[in-house]
C-alpha cells in the first residue's frame, strides 16, 4: 500500500526517532512509505483555541497534500482525531471540500490503529523481541478514537516486554496544548499525579505514543527528579525487529 | 480534630465579582491538600462506580442506551414548544397551577407571591439546583419565611452559610468533622463524628420542621408531557416529606426537564442513578401528578409548577441545544481531572460546575463574564465519555472558544500569536525556517542533554520566557533534538538517489 506519513509538528521536532521508527516498521511490513514534504500542521492548535478560520485554511492544505495517498498514518492520536472528527465540519457549506475532507478522514489512521485494523499484524507472529520492564501512558485522544488498550495489547504481544499497568490510566496527563501554558496550576496538578503513578510502577521506561503527552510527562518527571525514559511503541518495535539500534538511558 | 478548609460565603461563591477570574480560586485549591483529597477520593470512587454499574447493567449495550437517552432528549428539545404545551395542558387538567418565569427574579417573585398569599411562615425545601440558580432561599427569607434545606448535604451547607460544590453531592468538599462542628455550633448538639448519630440529630431537627411547615419546595428531575407528572429522584426521603406534608407544594423546574411520555422515563431512571451514584435506582422515585384529589388521604392542597427559562431559550439555539439534554447526574464532574484539581465546584464561580458548568455558565451568564471556563480544560474527553445523554462537552467548549475569538474576547497577544503561527504553517518554507529558528533558540536555553543520537539529544529548559513561562513554572520543557525527522528523510532520499546513480 502507498502510505503517506503525517509526522505532525511536535513529533517532527521533538521526537524524530519515533517518526524514523514508524517508517522502518511500515517498510518492514511491506508498505511503500512516502513523506509529502509540503505537509506542515493539521491546525489543531488553532482549532482548539477557537481560531476556526485559521484552522480551516490549514485543513484545506492538509487535504490537498494528503489526498493522493491510499492511507495516511500518523504517530499522534490527537492529530489523527483532528482530521477524523473535525475536518469535515470545518467545511460546512462547502460541499466538495467537506466530501474531500471526509474521504481523507476515512483513510487516516493512528499508527497502532493502522497496525491492528488495516494490516492486522500480530507482533508475536511477527517475531518482535524486546526485553524490558515498561509501563504505558494512554493518551486521551486514543480513547476518543476508540483505541483504548490497543497499544497496550500490542505491547503484550512483544516477546520480552513486561508491562506494568499505570495507575489512573484513564485520567488525562494535563497537557491539553495551550491549556498547559494557560493554566499551569491545574495542568501541573494533573501531571504531578501522573508522575506519582509512574514512580509507583517502579518502571524506568514509559511507553508514550503522543508527542504532547510525552513532552509534558517527560518534563514533569525530570522536574521531579524521576529517572524515567520515554519511548514510543514504534521505537520498541523497530528496535525489537532489529531495524534500529537499541537506545538506552536518556529521557 | 482535623481542620477542614475555610470556605467563602455562599453568595460570594455563587455570585462572584464579574468578570470572574478562576485562577486565584484554582491556585488556592491546588495548595489545599485536604480539599484535594476529599474531592479526589470521592470523585474517583463515583467515577469507577459508574463504570462498573453501567457495565454490569448494560454490557455492550451501554453505548446504545446512551444514544437512546440522548436522542429522546434531543427530540424533545427539537420540539420543545409542542411538549411544553402538552405538559401544561396535562398538568393543568391534573389540578396543577403552572406558571412561567422568564428569569430568576420572576421565578422568585412568583414563589414569594404564593408564600405571601397563603401567609406561609415555614418552608421545607428539597434539593434543587434551579433554586440555587435563582437564589430562592434568600428571597424567601427576605420576606420572613424561614426556609429549611432538608437534603442532608444542603442542610449542612445552610448551617455553614456555604454553597454546593457538586451537582449531586453538594458537600463533596467537607468532611465529618466539619459537620460535627456545624451541629455543635448551630444545633447545640454534643460533638460527634459518628455518621449515624449525626444523621439522627439532623433527622430529629427536621422532623419538627416538617410537621409545622406550610409550604414545600422542590425542583424536578423530569416532567412528563403526556401525563402532566413531575418526577423526583432522591435518596433520603426528604423530598417526599417536603412536597407531601405541607399544604402547598411549589416546584421550580427548568423548561428543559420535559420528556414526552411515561415510557421514556424508564430509560432515564436506568441511567440517572447509575451515572450519578452507581445505584440501580434512587432510593425514592416519586411520580407526582397534581395535588391531593378528593378522597385521597394525603398530599398538598395546592400544587404549583414554575417553568423557568432564565437563559435556556438562548441555549436552545441549534448549535448549543445538546447542552439542554443534561439530566444533572454529575457524572462529568466525577470524571473530570480539572474538577478534581481545582478542589471541586467552588472554583467555577457559579451554581453549575465541572465540565457541564464550564459549558453552560458562559451561556447563562455571559461569555465575557466567564472567560476562563471554556479554556480551563485539557479537552481530554472524559466528560463526553461519562455523559449518559452523550453531550459532546469538549466540542461545546471549543465552540465557546471560537465565539470568544469572534467577539474579540480572546487576548490580543493570543490573537497575534495564532494569526502569525497560522500564516507560517500555510507555507512549508516558512515552517522550515521557523522550525530551525525555534530549535536554535530553544537549544541555546536547554541543558542536560543525555544522548549522542542527533534524533534523541533533547535538552531541557527549566525557566522559559514569555508565554511559555507557565509551562516551566511546573515542569521542564524539552528542546527539539539537534536534527528533525524531516532532515532525516531528506538525507535518506539523497542517499537513495546517490545509490541509484551508482548502480
Amino acid at each position: 500500500m502507498r502510505v503517506a506519513l503525517f509526522i505532525t509538528c511536535l513529533t517532527d521536532a521533538y521526537f524524530p526517532r519515533t517518526g524514523i521508527a514508524v517508517v522502518k516498521v511500515l517498510e518492514h511490513l511491506g508498505q511503500t512509505v512516502e513523506f509529502p514534504a509540503a505537509q506542515t500542521c493539521c491546525g489543531q492548535p488553532m482549532f482548539n483555541n477557537g481560531f476556526t478560520a485559521e484552522a480551516r485554511e490549514l485543513a484545506r492544505r492538509m487535504v490537498d497534500v494528503f489526498e493522493p495517498f491510499e492511507a495516511v498514518v500518523t504517530p499522534s492520536g490527537s492529530c489523527a482525531a483532528m482530521i477524523r472528527e473535525h475536518f469535515a465540519h470545518l467545511f460546512d457549506g462547502e460541499q466538495l471540500m467537506a466530501a474531500r475532507a471526509a474521504s481523507l478522514a476515512a483513510r487516516t489512521f493512528e499508527f497502532s490503529e493502522f497496525l491492528t485494523k488495516v494490516l492486522r499484524v500480530n507482533l508475536r507472529e511477527l517475531g518482535v523481541h524486546w526485553e524490558g520492564d515498561v509501563t504505558a501512558h494512554s493518551a486521551c485522544h486514543l480513547r476518543g478514537l476508540g483505541l483504548t488498550g490497543v497499544s497496550e495489547g500490542l505491547l503484550g504481544e512483544i516477546q520480552g516486554v513486561k508491562l506494568t499497568p499505570l495507575g489512573k490510566a484513564e485520567q488525562c496527563c494535563g497537557f491539553g496544548g495551550t491549556f498547559a501554558v494557560k493554566y499551569p496550576q491545574i495542568s501541573g496538578g494533573m501531571v504531578g499525579e501522573k508522575v506519582e503513578c509512574i514512580q509507583a510502577t517502579g518502571c524506568s521506561t514509559v511507553v508514550c505514543n503522543e508527542a504532547g503527552c510525552g513532552m509534558n510527562l517527560a518534563g514533569a518527571c525530570r522536574r521531579a527528579g524521576a529517572q524515567v525514559r520515554f519511548i514510543s511503541l514504534a521505537e520498541i518495535m523497530a528496535e525489537g525487529l532489529g531495524l534500529m539500534e537499541r537506545q538506552e538511558g536518556g529521557q | 480534630m482535623s481542620h477542614a478548609p475555610v470556605h467563602r460565603a455562599a453568595s460570594e461563591v455563587l455570585s462572584p465579582a464579574l468578570p470572574y477570574d478562576m485562577r486565584p480560586a484554582a491556585a488556592v485549591a491546588s495548595r489545599n491538600v485536604t480539599l484535594q483529597q476529599f474531592v479526589n477520593s470521592a470523585t474517583e470512587l463515583k467515577d469507577h462506580g459508574r463504570v462498573s454499574a453501567c457495565r454490569a447493567a448494560f454490557g455492550e449495550n451501554y453505548g446504545a442506551v446512551r444514544e437512546l437517552a440522548g436522542s429522546i432528549k434531543q427530540h424533545t428539545l427539537d420540539h420543545l414548544d409542542h411538549y411544553l404545551e402538552r405538559y401544561i395542558d396535562a398538568a393543568t387538567a391534573a389540578g396543577v397551577r403552572v406558571h412561567f418565569a422568564a428569569d430568576a427574579a420572576e421565578a422568585n417573585a412568583i414563589c414569594v407571591g404564593i408564600a405571601k398569599a397563603n401567609n406561609c411562615r415555614l418552608c421545607v425545601k428539597s434539593k434543587s439546583m434551579v433554586t440555587e440558580e435563582t437564589r430562592l432561599v434568600p428571597a424567601l427569607e427576605a420576606i420572613g419565611v424561614e426556609t429549611l434545606e432538608t437534603d442532608l448535604g444542603e442542610f449542612i451547607l445552610q448551617l455553614d452559610g456555604d454553597a454546593p460544590s457538586h451537582i449531586v453531592t453538594p458537600m463533596i468538599h467537607k468532611d465529618r468533622a466539619a459537620v460535627a462542628r456545624a451541629f455543635v455550633r448551630e444545633l447545640g448538639a454534643r460533638y460527634t463524628e459518628d455518621p449515624p448519630t449525626l444523621t439522627a440529630i439532623a433527622r430529629e431537627h427536621m422532623r419538627k420542621k416538617f410537621r409545622k411547615a406550610d409550604q414545600g419546595i422542590s425542583g424536578a428531575n423530569f416532567l412528563i408531557a403526556e401525563t402532566g407528572s413531575l418526577v423526583l429522584c432522591t435518596n433520603e426521603g426528604n423530598a417526599d416529606l417536603s412536597v407531601g406534608v405541607p399544604r402547598i407544594h411549589v416546584a421550580l423546574v427548568g423548561i428543559e426537564k420535559v420528556i414526552p411520555r411515561m415510557e421514556h422515563l424508564s430509560v432515564f431512571l436506568k441511567l440517572l442513578a447509575r451515572s450519578a451514584t452507581s445505584q440501580a435506582l434512587t432510593v425514592y422515585t416519586s411520580i407526582i401528578t397534581g395535588p391531593r384529589k378528593s378522597g385521597e388521604p394525603d398530599g398538598p392542597e395546592e400544587m404549583h409548577v414554575i417553568l423557568l427559562d432564565n437563559g435556556r431559550t438562548e441555549i436552545l439555539r441549534e448549535e448549543t441545544r445538546e447542552l439542554l439534554r443534561c439530566i444533572r447526574c454529575g457524572a462529568c464532574l466525577n470524571a473530570c481531572p480539572v474538577y478534581r484539581k481545582v478542589g471541586g465546584g467552588h472554583a467555577y464561580g457559579a451554581v453549575y460546575s465541572g465540565p457541564i458548568g464550564a459549558a453552560i455558565t458562559p451561556l447563562l451568564k455571559g461569555l465575557a463574564n466567564y472567560p476562563d471556563l471554556p479554556h480551563a480544560s485539557s479537552l481530554c474527553g472524559a466528560c463526553f465519555e461519562a455523559c449518559p445523554v452523550k453531550i459532546d462537552i469538549p466540542k461545546q467548549l471549543i465552540r465557546l472558544r471560537a465565539a470568544m475569538v469572534e467577539r474579540r474576547l480572546a487576548g490580543v497577544g493570543e490573537r497575534g500569536v495564532m494569526r502569525v503561527w497560522g500564516a507560517i504553517l500555510k507555507r512549508p518554507w516558512a515552517y522550515r525556517v521557523a522550525a530551525r529558528v525555534g530549535r536554535a533558540v530553544q537549544r541555546s536555553m536547554g541543558e542536560g542533554i543525555a544522548s549522542s543520537d542527533p534524533f534523541a539529544d533533547r535538552g531541557w529548559i527549566s525557566s522559559a520566557p514569555g508565554p511559555l513561562a507557565g509551562w516551566t513554572d511546573v515542569r521542564d520543557l524539552p528542546t527539539p533534538t539537534s536534527r528533525s525527522f524531516r532532515e532525516w528523510w531528506a538525507a535518506r532520499r539523497t542517499e537513495d538517489r546517490r545509490g541509484e546513480e551508482r548502480s
